[in-house]
């Protein structure tokens, strides 16, 4: 029995942590970049509202994909015009990005609370490894979309350890003045990463609205945007990482709706809104122990994270 | 062989150039905020035209309601007012760069505090003049308190104070539900009994015997608190030592330390204000607004609030007209459909904020160059 | 237009002028370097020297002017364009990301090593070219392991790999000891030979005289003469550089020393990477004397500094300010102790860029009394104090109200300097006083610091500058990997000895274990 109840939710944290994902390995990569987006909560919840809304008017969930990733694509587009051309201060560009998003999801998703119709993404059992014992209900029996996200994290460290690309991106982000003599281009390679993870957080709100929890309701992320953020300094940066913490979230997030069931729970169901509480200090807790290791370990931040790059600059 | 050097032809082009300014004029420095807010307010409308409203009549409707007449000011002044508190707290904190974002976490367990000595942990003929110093205190404390946790998480360990106040501000909002439908809950819906009258934040209203004129007017004492706090911080930057120790290390942190400042009392410190001013907009909300502690008493007032201090450049006194501003928008809003405009106008303005002001330090310049 | 593909210049550049936001840093300068030859571009501070090695390296466009490379007419819109040509500079402060390894850093932004990167194929071609240079570096070392000496190496394969056959250095000797700089100038000379064409820029005469065939010397952003290092003496390229007549030797008055007003005892402090950076150091400074600490930067010398000022914790060893033991120092204590401390990074600690110079001015002395009443910050007085202290020492500024990060860094020095004396300091600490300034404001600096001296304050003088040391210093202690490995009274130091033990050539015969590093 505690099996079982073990592998329903850790297929159900893969699930749930999906959307999470997504945003965090976008998020890695700007960051890594030297870019700081915390617009990432508004371009989830305009992202998920865009895929809904338009999966519902033509019945097709693939193009509201697309139009999410395209949504949060644009949205980030505006966060790296303002912090990268004109070098304003990232925290309140990214903090603006998320209260337009979270308003103008809201307006445009008014007319959307009461449809349930809308279109999801399938899911996909994989054939013979659906069936594995305990792997295949974990790993084999999701969405398809979260087949993606599974594949999503390996791929992305692949990228940053083992490419050229990768290995610009790592410089840009810690000197880029030394990438930038190199005829790197710093700021177009920034400008691409934010994109990159704004399309990522569209993504990650599309995963939300036509998969995870397929409906739209206002706020619906809950502030899973800003817990990416904290799943990047956990994460040290490392999309493998990342992808633990994201599961590991999504799994804490799903055990009140499955612990609620028990008699124990029943019996006292105000001790839900404790539960509720669980995943963000969770949070709080996964930062306190990733500041203390990293104070051994010394790996920080990529250290030009947050400062614009000018390259002209008084010399003597 | 002879020394000859390479002759170099002549060219000459025409450049567009743009370049940052050196000084602003000062013109363009009065004007700034003007063309700020008008760009913000057309790029709303933009907005509105795209998802089917009449800009004019949305913006026309909001400024009347809002502005045009004295009972609109005094439904605007009920909002400005935790405006005004809440930006004051954010404020401090943004002059020291701790991002303090959970303000409205704070706010909520400002509120909450308040509550328990309104309805609870007060005999009920408690004076009012004591219950309500009560409830403020105890709802400044209360903020102080949220806000000190992301703060000493900040100071000793340097963990990212934006995800902790954040992650803070959805606990508290568990919190509060937690206690209005389970022990403090009125029948089971979703909010607590209503105040006592002793802990009702006096009214305009409420002297509508002896002036006629102020009836109906429902905006409560908290303004007057509010405008009291925001003299006392612009005193407090402007003439004391502590507040030029914080300005110091929001500029430079090193510098502070190099003369000698205590860099962690003072995150402590600024965090326990700026929590504190926030607990204790929560308390005036529920003290004089709603009279009860509800699910959602505030609509977003701690984020609104970070706006408005932006806005205002962190000074003090300048707040107080931009909460004035952002609460005609949110009264102006509630009449308004579709709902949610408030916010996506705020986020509107706050971009246009962000980046426009450095849009401003540049220019174009046509010019000749002898190469390219 | 003609092409000489025959030209016996590497380099030619016309003209060129550029102009930053207030300032004109290269004014029509015309600078040809031949073939094969190692040229100097010497020139103070602020002179325009980097900036013109800048655009010839593609990092900066000009605003006027034109190059051309081996004959050809050039237009270097990035650094690529130049190295391309065979243009490959190497920076002062190295352009190398430490959490990355050696061969990375050589190939970055080199496009033909493909999409998946190789790292055998990589670190083998970083091994051929640093045999074939005599650049000894391990490709698969990660630079933050490696010694400055070493990185400056990376540097130099980085531009070889790219075909450099032009290389610009910019003051590479800055951080390197007089042996490792030998070291480099047998390097260069074995290039030279090679016909690799070398520009080389300095500030010290003595190695521009040593290492160069010709030297341009420029002067406010104008290229002032160029000539034949043989024959020139150091005086001659002293007042080209200045404008004019130049004393080597300082006028200093009789040393008048006091009472022991700074003493440590065996102070072992640890450095940013908790790794041992001071070991054991013992010293004192008396009142009305300047104790020079010579140094290659990176010894210890920050740490030094900053532990005396209560900014870095001691682990071991005594600190004594006029005679008091301070127990725990902490910033604040030093500060009322009466420890003044001009930092070396005077906009990173030493003032806060957005406050109004007023506002700096006071930064340590707002806590006084006189200042306002308990809390109270008394405007008036700020102002009236700020006013007095920018009119004494000659702060050119618009008014105090105008932020500080709009000073020149003179200007700037100034205002750090006014502050830090005007409180009658017991011990002043100056780290790298006159880096960055011009000769004018390196002229102030150092008179403002011999007047301290004849006031009877203690000052402890950090530099780099080996020059700025043995012109001010009445006594002068070497600091090497945190050891104080000899002391002298000026007039007996001699300059070869002092370089010997900068580089650790040099172990005194009593050495404890702890020195030693045990």
């Amino acid at each position: 029995m505690e099996l079982a109840f073990l592998i329903t939710l850790l297929a159900a944290g893969i699930r749930s942590g999906t959307a999470i994902l997504f945003a965090t390995i976008g998020e890695i990569f700007a960051e890594r970049s030297g870019v700081l987006n915390l617009g990432i909560e508004g371009m989830m919840l305009m992202g998920a509202v865009s895929a809904y809304g338009v999966a519902f008017a033509t019945g097709n969930p693939w193009l509201g994909l697309g139009v999410a990733v395209v949504v949060g694509g644009l949205m980030a587009l505006l966060h790296g015009v303002v912090t990268i051309s004109l070098r304003a201060d990232q925290v309140v560009s990214g903090l603006a990005l998320t209260f337009l998003g979270s308003g103008l999801s809201a307006v445009l998703g008014a007319p959307l609370v009461e449809v349930r119709t809308a279109p999801r993404l399938p899911v996909f059992p994989i054939p013979v490894l659906a069936d594995l014992p305990i792997l295949g209900p974990i790993f084999f029996n999701h969405n398809v979309i979260v087949y993606v996200g599974l594949l999503t994290a390996p791929l992305a460290w692949w990228y940053i350890h083992r490419t050229r690309p990768g290995m610009e991106l790592r410089a840009i982000g810690e000197y880029p003045a030394a990438a930038d003599v190199l005829g790197i281009n710093v700021n177009r390679q920034r400008y691409a990463y934010v994109v990159f993870g704004g399309m990522m957080a569209g993504l990650g709100g599309a995963a939300l609205s036509l998969a995870i929890t397929p409906l739209w309701i206002e706020d619906m992320t809950a502030g899973q945007g800003w817990i990416a953020v904290g799943l990047v300094i956990f994460a040290s940066w490392d999309p493998l990482r990342a992808a633990f913490g994201a599961y590991l979230f999504g799994a804490i997030r799903r055990l009140p709706l499955d612990l609620q069931n028990l008699p124990f729970f029943l019996a006292y169901p105000q001790l839900g809104y404790f539960m509720n509480m669980l995943p963000y200090l969770f949070v709080i807790l996964l930062m306190l122990i990733s500041a203390r290791s990293e104070m051994r370990r010394r790996i920080g931040a990529p250290a030009a994270l947050g400062q614009p790059y000018v390259r002209e600059e008084r010399g003597a | 062989m002879t020394s000859q050097t390479t002759t170099f032809p002549q060219q000459r082009r025409v450049r567009l150039r743009v370049e940052q300014r050196l000084e602003q004029p000062l013109w363009l420095r009065i004007l700034t905020p003007f063309i700020l807010i008008a760009a913000a307010l057309l790029i709303g409308a933009l907005l509105l035209w795209l998802v089917g409203a009449n800009p004019w009549v949305v913006y026309n409707k909001m400024a009347s309601i809002a502005f045009g007449s004295a009972h609109g000011w005094s439904d605007t002044t009920i909002k400005a007012t935790p405006l005004i508190l809440a930006g004051l707290g954010v404020s401090i904190a943004f002059r020291m760069r701790l991002w303090n974002i959970g303000a409205e976490g704070q706010l909520f367990i400002g509120a909450w505090v308040a509550t328990g000595f309104a309805l609870f942990w007060l005999p009920r003929d408690t004076p009012q003049a004591i219950m309500l110093a009560a409830m403020a205190a105890g709802g400044f404390i209360g903020g102080a308190l949220w806000a000190f946790i992301p703060g000493v998480l900040k100071a000793k360990l340097n963990i990212n104070e934006i995800i902790t106040s954040l992650m803070l501000t959805y606990v508290a909002i568990f919190w509060n539900n937690y206690w209005i439908y389970g022990p403090w809950s009125e029948r089971g819906f979703g909010l607590t009994p209503q105040f006592p009258r002793n802990a009702w934040l006096p009214r305009f209203t409420d002297y509508s015997e002896d002036f006629p004129f102020l009836r109906g007017m429902t905006a409560h004492a908290g303004i007057f608190l509010a405008l009291a706090v925001a003299i006392l911080l612009w005193f407090v930057w402007k003439h004391t030592k502590w507040g030029y120790e914080v300005r110091v290390i929001g500029d430079n942190p090193r510098a502070g330390r190099y003369a000698g400042m205590n860099l962690t009392r003072k995150i402590l410190a600024v965090m326990l204000l700026s929590g504190g001013l926030a607990g204790l907009a929560g308390m005036a909300e529920v003290s004089g607004v709603v009279h009860r502690l509800q699910e959602r008493f505030s609509p977003g007032y701690g984020f609104t609030a970070i706006i408005v201090a932006w806005l205002a450049k962190l000074n003090p006194l300048a707040i107080v007209p931009v909460a004035y501003l952002f609460g005609g928008l949110l009264v102006g809003s509630d009449a308004i459909q579709p709902a949610g405009i408030a916010k996506m106008l705020q986020g509107v303005v706050l971009f246009v904020v962000v980046g426009g002001e450095l849009l401003l330090q540049y220019r174009i310049k046509l010019g000749r160059s002898a190469s390219s | 237009m003609q092409i000489m593909t025959t030209s016996p210049y590497a380099v030619e550049m016309r003209g060129i002028t550029k102009r930053f936001p207030g300032v004109l840093a290269n004014d029509h300068i015309d600078f040809e370097v031949r073939r094969g030859e190692i040229h100097a571009l010497l020139g103070e501070n602020g002179a325009g020297k980097s900036t013109l090695m800048n655009i010839l390296s593609g990092l900066y466009r000009p605003d006027e002017g034109e190059i051309a490379i081996r004959g050809q007419v050039v237009q270097f819109h990035s650094p690529r364009d130049a190295i391309r040509h065979g243009v490959g500079m190497v920076h002062q402060h190295f352009m190398l990301t430490p959490s990355q390894s050696v061969a990375e850093n050589v190939f970055l932004g080199a496009r033909e090593i493909g999409l998946v990167l190789n790292p055998q194929r990589m670190a083998a071609e970083v091994q051929r070219i640093a045999e074939q240079y005599r650049l000894p570096v391990d490709p698969n070392a990660k630079i933050w392991q490696l010694s400055v000496g070493e990185q400056q190496r990376v540097e130099i394969i980085k531009i070889l790999y790219r075909g450099a056959e032009i290389l610009i250095l910019d003051e590479p000797t800055a951080v390197l000891t007089p042996q490792e700089a030998e070291n480099l100038f047998v390097t260069l000379r074995s290039m030279a030979a090679d016909n690799k064409t070398i520009i080389f820029i300095s500030h010290k005469l003595e190695e521009v005289l040593s290492i160069a065939d010709r030297i341009t010397v420029l002067r406010s952003g104008r290229n002032v003469a160029t000539l034949a290092a043989q024959g020139v003496t150091k005086t001659e390229l002293a007042n080209l550089m200045v404008g004019r007549q130049v004393l080597f030797q300082l006028e200093r008055p009789p040393l008048r020393r006091g009472e022991v007003r700074l003493r440590l005892d065996k102070v072992c402090a640890l450095d940013d990477k908790l790794l041992p950076a001071l070991r054991e150091v013992s010293l004192t400074v008396h009142s009305g004397e300047i104790v020079g600490v010579a140094g290659v930067a990176g010894n210890g010398q920050r740490e030094l500094a900053e532990v005396i000022c209560g900014l870095r914790p001691l682990t071991a060893g005594t600190i004594e300010i006029a005679g008091e033991r301070i127990a725990r120092p902490t910033a604040r204590r030093m500060i009322d102790a009466g420890v003044a401390y001009v930092p070396e990074d005077r906009n990173a600690t030493g003032s806060a860029p957005n406050l109004s110079v007023a506002e700096n001015l006071i930064l340590k002395s707002y806590r006084k009394a006189e200042m306002g009443a308990g809390p109270l910050l008394d405007r008036s007085v700020v102002e009236r104090i700020a006013m007095s202290l920018v009119k004494s020492f000659n702060i050119l500024t618009p008014s105090i109200r105008t932020p500080v990060r709009k000073l020149s860094g003179g200007n700037l020095q100034k205002v750090i300097l006014a502050r830090e004396i005007s409180g009658r300091p017991q011990v002043l600490i100056a780290a790298s006083p006159t880096r960055g300034l011009d000769i004018g404001a390196t002229e102030s600096v150092r008179g403002l610091l011999l007047e301290e001296r004849s006031q009877g304050a203690a000052i402890l003088l950090i530099s780099e500058d080996l020059d700025e040391i043995f012109a001010l210093s009445d006594r002068i202690v070497v600091l090497y990997e945190g050891c104080i490995m000899g002391e002298f009274e000026a007039a007996e130091a001699d300059l070869t000895q002092v370089g010997l033990l900068m580089a650790g050539g040099q172990t005194p015969t009593e050495m404890t274990d702890v020195q030693r590093g045990y």
